[in-house]
């Protein structure tokens, strides 16, 4: 009978991101003992020991070189081999990037049923997993059930708590008889982007400027908060529709949804949309000359003030208070 | 160039979701019904694609008679023709897709577009999912594309965390928008008039023999849990950021 939990990680040069010991670490809690990771490409190998510290019990590492280059359908057909062999109950994907285009690829290659950027997955009553999800960017959460005999699950990063189990990672072999001709979307170039220093989905602290910002040049401002804060900067919609910042910044609904610890709104009203966007936060710190702006309504602490007049000083008692600590 | 292009209509994102309290499922009177934005991204660069390569731009819906407002509108922006499928059936994104795929396999095309996902159920799968169905590559997420008619070759640049990636994939292909890819052009008043005598070939969806159950079905819906009230601090604004932090590393314990 299908046991245990296949995680599937992101790696890139022998190094994952902090979402990879989240859903590891959730994994082992859910089916302890039963936790096998898999991960793909260049110097695979050297994962080994960290995905075993948050949680693998044995590790399956696809480091071929047809693998070094992401391919989704590729990469779902291995992991359809791979569950073969292992025959898990579930499948954990990270929902970034990476895992929002391979989950559902998977899930469709496997025919199995998947359950989007979860927030929490439980084991029910029955034994199976369910998990809980938000839809309409935040404004509502629905707890799903998933019916096909094997679950996938791509779980929100910077939501679950990461726990060190020590596990083993024994290595385990798995033989697919893939090549290279399998694979018809390959990525064959991947570009940093310009400035962007944290990524706002994975970011503890988010410093987000709306219209009260009045230009471009005045982001600013909010970069020297950002700096004290060690935040993310974002953004409403409309400064973002302007051009003032990329639209990679864009907080909302029809932009990213974040759930950091702390959420900074300068001059940002709080459309519904943007606060659907940031419904997640756990705390929501709103900045805004207008008493009645909606955002304050959504917020745990808020400053009716000038922006201009309360960032820099709230930039600079951020940045004693650091160095008192 | 021949382009199916999914569309699903959805709630406007400015609704302000209440729940049906018997059903797992929202209160829908009085809600303004739009075309999901990332579709609109969808339909644009399809739109431009015939215009570049000639060729026809096939709308392809599923969901109750009211969706016929969202494929008219879709029209209205310059697709040729519709394919509505209709049903008052609730589906999940693997029903979706097989009901989709069933319709796109009977029409020639080289590409399948669609939005990188619904704002309302927000499960981002059902491009991938088509893909699948008629054994297809995918590009999700892409925003910026080069197509060589020639070679019959795709290059889709696709967002990441804090970095960009290109992928190279054969026709036909599944393709799904993000914001940044274009600016979806309004329609004009006379493209309106054309769009209702267009075609819209209505398939009820009981006619497509799709029996599979459920994968996946919504338990329970809940609404987020109520912040409690703010404390919003006023006067000297030296006074405020100064409390505002010490709020922030005792009480929060945030910093």
């Amino acid at each position: 009978m299908a046991q245990g939990i296949l995680v599937v990680i992101h790696q890139e040069n022998g190094r994952v991101r902090r979402v990879a010991h989240e859903i590891l670490s959730l994994a082992q809690s859910l089916a302890p003992g039963h936790v096998t990771a898999v991960a793909f490409g260049d110097q695979v190998d050297q994962t080994q020991e960290t995905l075993g510290r948050y949680g693998a019990d044995q590790v399956v590492l696809l480091s071929d070189p047809i693998y070094h280059r992401y391919s989704s359908d590729g990469f779902a057909q291995a992991l359809k081999g791979v569950c073969e062999v292992i025959d898990p109950e579930a499948l954990f994907f990270p929902a970034n990037a990476w895992g929002r285009d391979l989950a559902p690829r998977t899930a469709g290659t496997i025919g199995a049923g998947l359950a989007s950027d979860c927030t929490e997955v439980y084991r029910g009553d029955g034994g199976r997993l369910g998990a809980i999800r938000p839809v309409y960017a935040g404004k509502a959460y629905a707890r799903v059930a998933i019916h096909t005999p094997r679950q996938v699950f791509s779980l929100r990063p910077n939501v679950q708590t990461v726990v060190e189990s020590g596990r083993a990672a024994e290595v385990v072999s798995v033989d697919l008889s893939l090549d290279a001709s399998d694979f018809k979307a390959i990525v064959t170039e991947v570009q940093e982007s310009q400035g962007a220093k944290l990524e706002l989905t994975e970011a503890d602290v988010i410093v987000s400027g709306g219209r009260g910002i009045k230009s471009p040049e005045n982001f600013q401002i909010l970069e020297q908060l950002a700096d004290a804060l060690g935040a993310a900067l974002g953004s409403s919609r409309p400064v973002a529709d302007e051009g003032w910042v990329p639209h990679s910044y864009h907080i909302g609904q029809t932009g990213k949804v974040v759930s950091p610890t702390m959420y900074v709104a300068v001059g940002i009203s709080g459309a519904i949309q943007h606060l659907a966007g940031i419904s997640g936060s756990k705390y929501i710190v709103a900045i805004n000359s207008d008493a009645d702006a909606p955002i304050f309504k959504a917020a745990n602490y808020g400053i009716v003030g000038d922006l201009f007049e309360v960032v820099p000083r709230l930039a600079q008692a951020v940045r004693d208070i650091k160095q008192d600590a | 160039m021949k382009i199916l292009v999914l569309v699903k209509q959805v709630p406007d994102t400015a609704t302000k979701i209440r729940l049906n309290p018997r059903e797992a499922a929202i209160q829908t009177d009085g809600i303004k019904w739009v075309i999901n934005p990332y579709d609109e991204f969808a339909i644009e660069e399809s739109l431009r694609l015939r215009e570049k390569f000639g060729g026809e731009v096939v709308v392809v819906s599923l969901g109750p008679v009211r969706v016929e407002e969202a494929i008219r509108q879709a029209l209205a922006m310059g697709a040729d023709r519709a394919i509505h499928v209709v049903g008052d059936a609730v589906l999940d994104s693997a029903g979706a897709a097989r009901a989709l795929a069933r319709v796109c396999q009977d029409q020639e095309f080289d590409l399948i577009f669609t939005g990188k996902q619904a704002v309302d159920d927000d499960q981002a799968q059902v491009g991938s999912l088509v893909a699948v169905e008629l054994d297809l590559p995918q590009a999700t997420v892409v925003i910026q594309l080069e197509i060589d008619p020639d070679t019959r070759r795709i290059r889709a640049q696709r967002e990441l965390e804090g970095a960009t990636e290109w992928v190279e994939l054969p026709m036909p292909a599944v393709l799904t928008a993000q914001r940044g890819l274009n600016e979806p052009r309004y329609p004009t008043l006379p493209n309106i008039m054309k769009a209702k005598k267009k075609e819209v070939k209505t398939v009820p969806l009981d006619t497509l023999g799709l029996k599979d159950a459920m994968w996946v079905t919504i338990e329970e819906l809940t609404l987020p849990s109520e912040r409690p009230p703010a404390k919003i601090l006023t006067g000297d604004p030296g006074e405020a950021a100064l409390e505002l932090v010490r709020l922030l590393h005792e009480e929060a314990k945030v910093i």
